[in-house]
This record gives structure tokens, C-alpha cells and sequence, in this order.
């Protein structure tokens, strides 16, 4: 599910487009909310508090009854009901495999090429000492 | 005598629509999008999250439009929005070490594992002007080359694991995590509020305090053990779903400060730490931050805490930009009675002083002045 936590409203209802949708409806109407976000003293040590991050969350039944929560960081309400819906219909056994394999294999697969890209990015920045080449005399 | 204050309804709705018009500048000019100022201004986006304490790139490009720039402002109606929200609960703790870097640079080691990785920055640049951004500048792709799969460890963890640095103090069991969001801040604080304080702290306060350490006011010999900037994810533990639920991920800046050593007759020498950790890329907080961490553990390394950095209740008391900014600038606000009085009282006094003295000039056009 951290996939679609990772991914854009639009581009999870443009997936969800090629399945053809169970009956559903709100268990709970979205809403936006704070989540006060922590760190560790030291990076590995007690929590603290660093500040807060605004965050939005839905949940979904589905008329066969499995129940789907979605949470993501933003305000985008919308997105929240379309994690929800998508973690419903994973359980279910007649839209688990579907939604897997149309919706969350090709945004995984799309959040990878962007991390990828990313990293060589980094990585073109990195410091080789060993290329330095001490001048003659 | 006090002259009651009225009528100013119409001259303050009128001088917020001046001030919506001053804001919009001239309208031949394009207006500038929240798109525009998250992207192309993100370090100003990055320091209104940390200070107004909220990680929501698209509110703080908001607020510093809507503040016209003015950052201390934009952090005021961030901090004001956060208000309005309900809170769902606290995250998991963020695992720093687990950053999917894209900067990350130690001043201790050079061969540190997982390398020194410079990614966006200004330092090594020139500090020159430069003509060619002025319109239309379209930079060179970036670079690329194989990414790396090893691991980049914290430096501390590295010196931690010969015990050459002191670790991290941990959690005792059941210890609750304070938050001066909710509960008004004692002294002594404890680290984890003092870290909350300084986290939305103003960054030029911090700068200051920490180089007042470094100037000698508090001296602790601090080596820029690591910076690291780049992406963690965050979970949060939500009670419907009933586990740790992923939300999605931040960028942080972390620095780990390496300072003088502490010992003694029982425990060997080792670095003593300081700490800093904030929203997005923000290098000079974090390193303040981390450099006044170390100052205010003064006390508890039983070191003489002389110095305005090492000194808590003077440090965590005026690092808030906005308790700041609401008390210096409430002085521009009517204090119309306040001043009448005191001008009562000096008057009294000066005909007091009249009296006693009839020698001394009584200098009748000053009280006509005040008059």
C-alpha cells in the first residue's frame, strides 16, 4: 500500500478505470487531520517531536463487506478514498489479483523508475578522492 | 484621559485591500503560482514547514504568497492553520538512517562507507551573480552515473561502534514524548522538548546561538560529523486500521555534531553529540540546531554553563519566531491608556521635581509637547 501512498490521485482513478468496480460507499467520509510526525535524539535514540504533518484518511466497505482503510499525507481527500477503496478490494477475493496487477504493479513500477532516476542523479555527485591526480614536482 | 477609539473599520478594510493590491504588484506582470513558488523557491517552502512546524509544501507556498515573502509571517499563518485541524495521533518515529540520500557529506572522515555525495548544493559555487537566470534559463540535464547499492550508515554509528562517541540516549520504557504543543514548557526541560523547541526555532536565532558557541561563548569544539539530506517514509500507527500504516514520505536534513570529549574516573573518554533535525533541505538550521543541542547539555555534562547558548530558559524562551514577532510587534498596536497613564505618572514627577528645586528650569515647552 506504500505504493499508492507514493502516487498522484489522478494516476490511482486512472488505473482503478480499467477494472470494473464492486458497489462501495464511505464507512467514513474523508477527512483531513494532523499527524505529529518524530524523530529520535541522535537519529537512533529516545523520540521527539518534530513537528506536524497534515494528513488525510477514508475508509471503504465494499457491498461484499471487506473493509479498506486509506491514509496519506496532504489534504487531498480524494486520494485518501481511492487508498481506501484499493485496500478493500485487495482483500477481496474476486478484485485482489486484479487490482495488484493493473493498479499497484504498474505505479510501483513507475515509483521505481523515478527513484531510480534519482538516485543516478545522486550518485553522479559523489566525491571520488581516488580520481585526484597529485601534479608533478 | 483616555479618547475612546473609534471609526477605524473603514480605514482598516481599506488598507487590507491596498494591501491585496500591493501584494498582486503591478498586473501587467504575471502572477506568480504556488507551483512556481514550491518549486523554484523550495528552500524558502522548506524553512516555512520547519518553522511553522508543518510538513505541507502546498500550504507553505500559500502562506508566503499570501505573506508577500515575508517568511516570519507566512510561519505566522502556517502555525495560525495547524489550529484548525483535528490530530490523529503521533507517527512512528522517522528512521534517519534508512534516508534515501541525496546529500550527504561528513567533515570527520573522508572515506566514510556509502561515500561523500554533494547532490544539490551551493557550496563550492562562487557566490557570483548570476545574469543568466534573469529570464528564460534552461539548465543542463543532470548528470548521472550507476547508483550505488551499499548502505550509507551514520557516521556516529560508525565512531559508536568502537565506542569512541557516546550513544544515544534511549527511551525509558512507557516514557511518554512531550510536547510543548500541548503542554506549556517548564524548566528544566527535558531533550526530547528542547529538540521540539529548537526543530521550530527560528534559523537565524539558532545561527546566532550557535555561533556565538563556536566565538567562544560556550565553547564545544564541534566537527560536522554528518549532514545528511534526502527521503524517509513515515508510518503511522493508525487505531481503526490497527498497525503501523504507511502515509507516504518527507525529506528531512539531519546533523550529527561531534564535540569535545567527556570522561571520567569511571567511564573512558569518548565525542559527546549534538543534534539537529528539521523539514526539508535546511543545512545552516540543522547544523545551528545541532550546535545548540550540544550547548544546552551543559548542565548534565557538568560543564560550567556561563554562555547565553547553554543558558535553556534564555535559549528555548526566545527561539519562537512567532512569540517573538507577536511581542515586539503588539507595540505598534493602540496602547493608547498605557501611555496616558505613564504620562500621568511623569508628569506628577516632574512637578514634584519642580517643587523641590524651584531653581531648575522648568522646561515648559517639553510638557507642552506631551500635551
Amino acid at each position: 500500500m506504500a505504493v499508492l501512498a507514493h502516487a498522484e490521485a489522478g494516476e490511482i482513478a486512472a488505473r482503478l478505470r480499467t477494472i470494473s468496480l464492486p458497489g462501495h460507499q464511505d464507512l467514513r467520509e474523508p477527512e483531513n487531520g494532523l499527524v505529529m510526525l518524530r524523530g529520535r535524539v541522535g537519529g537512533d535514540g529516545a523520540p521527539f517531536n518534530l513537528g506536524e504533518a497534515t494528513v488525510s484518511r477514508a475508509a471503504v466497505r465494499l457491498a461484499s463487506g471487506e473493509v479498506g482503510f486509506g491514509y496519506t499525507l496532504g489534504r487531498n481527500s480524494e486520494k485518501a478514498r481511492l487508498i481506501a477503496l484499493c485496500d478493500a478490494l485487495v482483500q477481496s477475493r474476486d478484485f485482489g489479483a486484479a487490482v495488484e496487477r493493473d493498479v499497484i504493479a504498474p505505479l510501483r513500477e513507475q515509483l521505481m523508475v523515478r527513484r531510480k532516476q534519482q538516485a543516478e542523479e545522486t550518485a553522479a555527485t559523489k566525491v571520488d578522492f581516488y580520481t585526484m591526480v597529485r601534479g608533478e614536482g | 484621559m483616555y479618547v475612546a477609539v473609534k471609526g477605524g473599520e473603514r480605514a482598516i478594510e481599506n488598507a487590507h485591500r491596498l494591501l491585496a493590491n500591493a501584494r498582486r504588484g503591478d498586473q501587467s506582470v504575471a502572477e506568480v503560482s504556488l507551483d512556481q513558488i514550491s518549486e523554484q523557491l523550495g528552500l524558502a517552502v522548506d524553512r516555512v514547514m520547519s518553522e511553522g512546524s508543518l510538513y505541507d509544501r502546498e500550504l507553505a507556498a500559500l502562506a508566503i504568497k499570501q505573506a508577500r515573502g515575508d517568511l516570519i509571517e507566512a510561519i505566522f499563518l502556517v502555525r495560525a492553520f495547524r489550529a484548525t485541524l483535528p490530530r490523529f495521533g503521533a507517527s512512528e518515529p522517522v528512521d534517519t538512517g534508512a534516508m534515501r540520500v541525496q546529500r550527504r557529506v561528513s567533515s570527520t572522515f573522508k572515506d566514510i562507507p556509502g561515500g561523500q555525495i554533494l547532490g544539490p548544493t551551493f557550496d563550492y559555487t562562487h557566490r557570483l551573480l548570476d545574469p543568466s537566470l534573469a529570464q528564460g534559463f534552461v539548465p543542463e540535464a543532470p548528470a548521472v552515473a550507476e547508483a550505488s547499492t551499499a548502505p550509507t550508515p551514520r557516521v556516529t554509528d560508525i565512531l559508536g561502534r568502537d565506542g569512541l562517541i557516546e550513544s544515544s540516549p534511549q527511551a525509558e520504557d512507557g516514557a511518554s514524548v512531550g510536547d510543548l504543543t500541548r503542554e506549556p514548557l517548564n524548566f528544566p526541560a527535558d531533550r526530547d522538548l528542547r529538540l521540539q523547541n529548537l526543530a521550530r526555532g527560528d534559523e537565524g536565532f539558532l545561527l546566532a546561538m550557535g555561533y556565538s558557541t563556536q566565538r567562544g561563548y560556550g565553547r564545544n569544539h564541534p566537527f560536522a560529523g554528518e549532514i545528511r539530506f534526502g527521503e524517509v517514509e513515515v508510518e503511522f500507527a493508525a487505531e481503526d486500521v490497527g498497525f503501523a500504516v504507511p502515509l507516504g514520505s518527507i525529506e528531512l536534513t539531519e546533523c550529527q555534531m561531534v564535540n569535545q570529549f567527556k570522561g571520567s574516573a569511571t567511564e573512558a573518554p569518548c565525542f559527546t553529540r549534538g543534534y539537529g533535525l528539521a523539514f526539508g533541505q535546511s543545512e545552516r538550521k540543522t547544523m545551528s540546531m545541532a550546535l545548540v543541542d550540544r550547548a544546552l547539555r551543559a548542565r548534565e555534562l557538568g560543564e560550567e554553563a556561563l554562555a547565553p547558548a547553554q543558558d535553556e530558559e534564555f535559549v528555548l524562551s526566545h527561539s519562537d519566531n512567532v512569540q517573538a514577532t507577536g511581542f515586539v510587534e503588539h507595540l505598534k498596536l493602540p496602547h493608547y491608556v498605557d501611555f496616558q497613564s505613564e504620562l500621568g505618572l511623569l508628569r506628577k514627577l516632574r512637578k514634584e521635581f519642580a517643587e523641590a528645586s524651584p531653581d531648575a528650569d522648568a522646561p515648559d515647552a517639553m510638557k507642552e509637547a506631551a500635551e
